[in-house]
């Protein structure tokens, strides 16, 4: 097997030289009655050839761009990721190394990690970033722990239109710790109904996604504005950070904690992960936030390096008072990101961003124009809601026969909204994708 | 000694990206614009987020030189206790870019996805015949978040039971990510002293044992690379009183083929594929931790899970029991992918041979080195050996000093400071992919390291001389915080 390199030679010899008679005599202190019994029932080994193929037979049975024409986000976006970044993530010095433990030897991971902290914070407008989380689910269930700890109250307050699967994952992480959380309906343009904030009591946070998951920008001005009143923390979360490119930011409208998912940056869609929680804060919590921290400061001849610090926050230091569970996260996605938001820059950020929000503008007057109802009126990034009539769905399916996937259905997170779906065109979307797309729908 | 790896040569300085950037060059390829542009209203819009703009040759310059300041086991020995460096195969990151894999929508309906069902449904069958378990949920993003998972699924099992349960055991020995994640599901870690041979008593644990503990966090083999020869008795005493037995398998590598899990006693495990199943650890993740359980756990697994019938595979969330959701989709399948086909390309002979190299390296280097450094617990060990820093305080010489010269030898440090219960711990790793001759070098370097402290004690304190910085001031760094640019 190429990935072993003892010869039966070097086997006996090492053999001798721990005093074991065989490979199996050196585990002497394995009781027998905990040894298995019978071996593992797996497949032979395959060849590097056997195995490319049998991999490339599965790998095509899914449906993807450019067969596909899937317009459908909903959390996870298919954008055009430059040829350089891919290939300098093929550089194995950053790949096949380990959490940065020793920095005189992982400055490359280290320096980049401080860049990537720099650039989430500069465009979510906060004072800090860390390293990362594992995605935009885990990234706001972490915000929302971090509020509890820092107000010490156990409620929370949460948009509806955060994406349905992430509030999901807060209620699984709340469960166990016994957190209430408390969802705020939406009103008729798509947008979070904040009034009810204002009734609450003992909120630790008030957390709401823009774009929301209906693709509609939030009032977030307002809804920091409340939630301050009411001594709690604003929190914001977002699934697409490329409507950042073009909207204000999180931190100009007051949040506390912006965090959310970073997968648009470079990152492939890859089934739902891995992907990039980014996560940003204001620097006076910054010892009460989660994740890996990546400071800048001098070796011994005054030259600038850079380090892991506050890692008294962290599980190794403080165990179970540790700020966070968190160990391995998901630096290589975060380097991706920063080799993405490096090589767009503020210029290709925000005409990419320009592209996206035009693109999606287009499609949905050409959906309008042919009669499908458009049921919120706030404006909107790279997605938004379709209303069709009762009988869509065997249109949806012959389109798919067609290698069109129209939309993501609403109705099995949002029952009440039956025959909307939500629609989502980047820039990796031509007019003429979108022109036959609805040539589709309405023949 | 034969020559040594660490040499100097030459590396190039390289400014922060905002420090190298120029207002209107762009490094990607812009979309053709062909449509109306349709501006949003002015008071929700700005001029973009202030990030530098840089050409494409930039971009490309600024990382390959941070590359390589890097160290990765692709560079060589990377010996970190208890976190398993082994070699990523290549092919397995081509493989994991396919773009049929790459490009998938996690939310595509199941016709449309079939080949990454099926490739997840195996990989989960996969997993439990090394373990010995019963069922796998791949969801988990990393061994914390594996850990993180097994404590609710024991949360939700008392539960079900009706009863709470306040207090959990874990070892002295443990990651500190144990305890902390026990926290996360309320539990209070109560922590157990192992003996003078590095294990668990079967004593020890009954003492603490009672109806108000959940259970116990064992890792095994342990961190201090010995295995818990008592398991199977310990998990009589947990389970004799309503509690059950989570292993952290990070040290998984140690036993495949070997130990079945599920055989001796324990209820829930998670593994990392990042150590065991060769995925490569990307400078910090991303991981994946799949949790491996016996049958009475499955009803509360997350959801969704993956189901077959006649060969055909879906997503379920028909699980009313279950604990919910840990990530907003499936977990990390890029990852997955590289395990299933490392599993795939050793099969079941090569995985067992994996595990009885790993222990001989980690013998062998333990045999070798006893007499130079303070060896706490003189046992066979199992995937990995820790030594101390014992002989060569005499020459106020510690760890620290020992493996940042050890860097000037061209190997990356193994794991030091930690199991806590070894002073000045020196926990190596080395893994079944390095040769006897890697290892017989590292053993010469470590020798000369242990020969400098006597003789010339101020190199140690000095090292490393031979890296792009010198030793780094990591108490300023934290006193006076600069987490930005």
């Amino acid at each position: 097997m190429r990935y072993l390199p003892h010869t039966p030679d070097d086997i006996a010899s090492m053999l001798r030289a721990v005093g074991a008679k065989d490979l199996d005599g050196l585990f002497p202190t394995i009781p027998e009655n905990c040894r298995r019994t019978g071996d593992m029932k797996l497949p032979e080994p395959l060849t590097e050839w056997e195995l490319t193929a049998y991999l490339g037979a599965l790998s095509e049975r899914v449906a993807v761009s450019p067969e596909y024409k899937v317009f459908m986000g909903a959390g996870s976006y298919e954008h055009y990721i430059p040829q350089s970044v891919s290939f300098l993530l093929s550089r194995s010095e950053f790949v096949t190394a380990y959490t940065p433990y020793q920095p005189e030897m992982s400055q490359g991971t280290l320096q980049a990690i401080y860049e990537y902290q720099t650039m989430v914070a500069r465009l979510l407008g906060m004072e800090v970033a860390n390293a990362s989380i594992y995605d935009g689910a885990s990234a706001l269930a972490e915000a929302l722990l971090m509020a509890v700890r820092i107000t010490r109250k156990k409620r929370v307050a949460v948009s509806s239109l955060v994406h349905p699967l992430y509030r999901r994952v807060v209620r699984t992480y709340f469960e166990p710790a016994g957190y209430e959380l408390v969802e705020l309906p939406f009103r008729k343009n798509g947008t979070t109904d904040l009034s009810p904030v204002d009734h609450m009591d003992g909120l630790a946070a008030l957390a709401v996604q823009s774009p929301n998951f209906f693709g509609c920008i939030e009032n977030l001005g307002e809804a920091a504005e409340k939630i301050h009143k009411n001594e709690g923390l604003f929190i914001t979360s977002f699934t697409e950070p490329l409507a950042y490119g073009l909207l204000k930011s999180p931190g100009v409208q007051g949040a506390d904690i912006a965090c959310g998912e970073g997968q648009s940056f470079g990152i492939p869609q890859s089934f739902g992960g891995p992907v990039l929680g980014m996560f940003a804060g204001k620097m006076k919590y910054v010892r009460s936030m989660p994740g890996r921290l990546v400071g800048k400061t001098m070796d011994r001849e005054g030259k600038e390096g850079f380090v892991l610090t506050l890692a008294t926050r962290e599980q190794h230091i403080r165990r179970e008072k540790a700020t966070s569970n968190i160990c391995t996260n998901n630096s290589l996605c975060a380097l991706t990101a920063a080799m993405y938001m490096a090589s767009a820059g503020r210029t290709g950020m925000r005409e990419l961003a320009s592209i996206n929000h035009d693109k999606a503008e287009y499609l949905k007057k050409e959906l309008k124009k042919a009669g499908v109802g458009i049921p919120f009126d706030s404006p909107t990034f790279n997605e938004f809601v379709v209303e069709f009539p009762a009988d869509f769905e065997s249109t949806y399916r012959r389109l798919m026969e067609k290698r069109i996937v129209a939309g993501f259905p609403l109705a099995s997170f949002y029952p009440e909204l039956a025959g909307h779906y939500l629609f989502c065109v980047t820039e990796t979307k031509t007019r003429e994708d979108m022109d036959a797309l609805v040539k589709e729908i309405t023949p | 000694m034969k020559e040594s790896l660490g040499t100097t040569g030459l590396i190039l300085n390289e400014p922060l990206l905002w420090e190298k950037g120029k207002s209107g060059r762009c490094g990607i390829s812009l979309p053709r614009h062909d449509v109306d542009p349709a501006p949003l209203d002015k008071d929700l819009t700005t001029e973009g987020p202030d990030l530098p703009d840089l050409s494409e040759v930039d971009v490309v310059r600024h990382y390959t030189r941070l590359s390589q300041w890097n160290f990765g086991v692709d560079s060589g020995m990377y010996p970190l206790g208890s976190c398993t460096m082994k070699y990523n195969p290549k092919i397995n990151e081509k493989l994991a870019n396919l773009k049929g894999f790459s490009g998938a929508h996690p939310l595509l309906p199941a016709h449309l996805s079939q080949g990454v069902l099926k490739l997840m449904f195996e990989l989960e069958q996969f997993l439990a015949e090394i373990t010995g378990m019963d069922a796998v949920t791949l969801q988990p993003a990393a061994g914390a978040h594996g850990e993180l998972t097994g404590m609710m699924l024991i949360h939700a099992y008392h539960k079900k039971k009706g009863g709470h349960r306040s207090k959990i055991i874990v070892p002295d020995t443990a990651h500190g990510t144990n305890p902390a994640s026990a926290a996360l599901c309320g539990y209070r870690p109560v922590p157990v002293r192992s003996n003078e041979q590095g294990i668990l008593s079967t004593g020890a644990v009954a003492e603490l044992m009672d109806e108000d503990t959940a259970g116990i966090m064992v890792t095994n083999p342990n961190t201090l690379g010995l295995f818990e020869e008592n398991i199977k008795k310990i998990a009589e005493i947990v389970h004799s009183k309503g509690g059950l037995v989570y292993c952290d398998g990070a040290n998984m590598n140690a036993v495949m083929g070997i130990v079945s899990m599920g055989e001796i006693g324990v209820d829930v495990l998670h593994l990392n594929l990042h150590k065991t199943f060769s995925t490569p650890h990307g400078g910090g993740g991303p991981g994946s931790g799949p949790v491996c359980v016996r049958k009475h756990l499955i009803p509360f697994l997350p959801v969704p899970r993956i189901i077959e019938k006649n060969g055909a595979y879906a997503l379920s969330s028909e699980f009313p029991e279950s604990i919910g959701k840990l990530q907003a989709f499936y977990g990390n399948f890029g990852v997955m992918i590289k395990a299933y086909c490392y599993i795939r390309s050793m099969g079941p002979v090569n995985l067992r041979k994996a595990s009885q190299l790993a222990v001989l390296n980690a013998n062998y280097i333990k045999e070798n080195l006893k007499k130079v450094f303070h060896l706490p617990y003189d046992r066979n060990c199992m995937h990995e050996c820790v030594f101390s820093d014992k002989f060569q305080n005499a020459y106020k010489i510690t760890t620290l000093d020992m493996v940042k010269r050890l860097m000037d030898y061209g190997f990356h440090p193994p794991t030091i400071y930690f199991p806590l219960v070894v002073s000045g711990a020196m926990m190596i790793e080395p893994t079944e992919t390095e040769s006897k001759e890697t290892i017989d070098l590292f053993i010469d370097s470590l020798k000369a390291v242990a020969n400098e402290a006597k003789e010339n004690p101020d190199l140690l304190r000095q090292a490393p001389g031979r890296c792009k910085v010198t030793r780094l001031d990591e108490v300023s760094a934290a006193r006076h915080p600069c987490l930005a640019g």
